[in-house]
């Protein structure tokens, strides 16, 4: 597992208060793992403080499970 | 009760009797203030009396670029905003028929664009924050309605629904959002009204008396404080029994 995966699953479990076990990457934050617009909203911005990234609205948008937004920060940090 | 040591208030329209009253009331309980408005003197005046803790930040509000650059500066100079207070409005009152889209337009902008503005402006620090104060200052005619103010009223009327729709989006994160309906308040208009009017207007006030701003700051007061946590999406009416809604 990358660098970027683990830190990104961290958050998340931190965040949303979910089991480890069920971060997997292909987990959809709302439909998975419980968490309404705003957590995704507040997901977003840990994501962005954590990698010094800036994730405009359009992509957050997209970003809707553990691998879309590790790809995304690999893909702009 | 009530004590607002440390926490950081924005407030528009802070130069007119209103606004001035809610950030001297502010200021008094502990809070650092950050005072708003077009009129640098008047702004620099309620300073001075202030003293510390105080920051002037002038700014148009019927200019967005100036209202993001407003929420930008006081988000800086104080390192965070803990309460919005949406006060700055303006009338341009005209019957309907004779209303010019101007009127319409600029009163829509300084009254509900700029409290649109600046709390979007602000729900970032304050989600991280888990705790925000977003109180506007409506009126009771938002609610009632009054003829030669449609313009006006919708644009009180839609702060009011701005505001309990975004009380719901955030509850859950400590942060309130409320209005405050002044009725009546003395003002220069209303000591200019001549004795005939001035009693007839009284005669529909329970209370007897116009309102002060000092009665709508202890409102404010109330709802910045910790202690009312929860009480969102409400609209407090401060009127004197003008209007029980």
């Amino acid at each position: 597992m990358s660098d970027t995966a683990e830190r990104v699953k961290k958050i998340v479990v931190e965040h949303l208060g979910v089991e480890e076990a069920k971060v997997t990457e292909n987990a959809s934050f709302i439909d998975d793992l419980g968490a309404d617009s705003l957590d995704t909203v507040e997901l977003v911005m840990a994501f962005e403080e954590e990698f010094g990234v800036e994730i405009p609205d359009d992509a957050a948008e997209k970003i809707q499970t553990v691998k879309d937004a590790i790809d995304f920060i690999d893909a702009n940090s | 009760m009530f004590d607002l040591t440390g926490k950081r208030a924005l407030v528009t329209g802070a130069s007119g009797g209103i606004g001035g009253a809610i950030a001297t009331a502010l200021h008094a309980q502990g809070a650092v203030v950050a005072l708003s408005g077009t009129r640098q003197e008047a702004l620099s005046a309620v300073a001075e009396k202030l003293a510390d803790r105080t920051y002037v930040i002038p700014a148009n509000l019927s200019d967005p670029e100036s209202v993001e650059a407003l929420a930008k500066s006081a988000l800086e100079a104080m390192g965070g905003v803990d309460i919005l207070i949406n006060n700055a409005g303006i009338t341009r009152d005209q019957l309907l028929m004779r209303m010019k889209d101007a009127d319409w337009a600029d009163v829509m902008r300084v009254n509900l664009e700029s409290a649109f503005r600046l709390s979007r402006a602000m729900m970032r620090p304050m989600m991280k924050a888990r705790y925000g104060r977003i109180i506007s200052i409506t009126s009771v005619v938002g609610v009632t309605g009054n003829a030669g103010q449609a313009n006006y009223a919708a644009s009180k009327a839609g702060m009011i629904g701005f505001s309990k729709s975004l009380a719901q989006e955030v509850a859950s994160r400590g942060i309130t959002v409320n209005c405050i309906a002044p009725g009546f308040i003395t003002s220069p208009m209303t000591d200019a009204l001549g004795e005939d009017q001035r009693t007839r207007l009284l005669g529909g006030i329970p209370a007897g008396r116009f309102g002060e701003g000092d009665d709508i700051a202890s409102a404010a007061v109330y709802l910045s404080s910790a202690e009312a946590g929860y009480v969102t999406g409400q609209t407090l009416h401060v009127n004197g029994g003008m209007a029980m809604i």
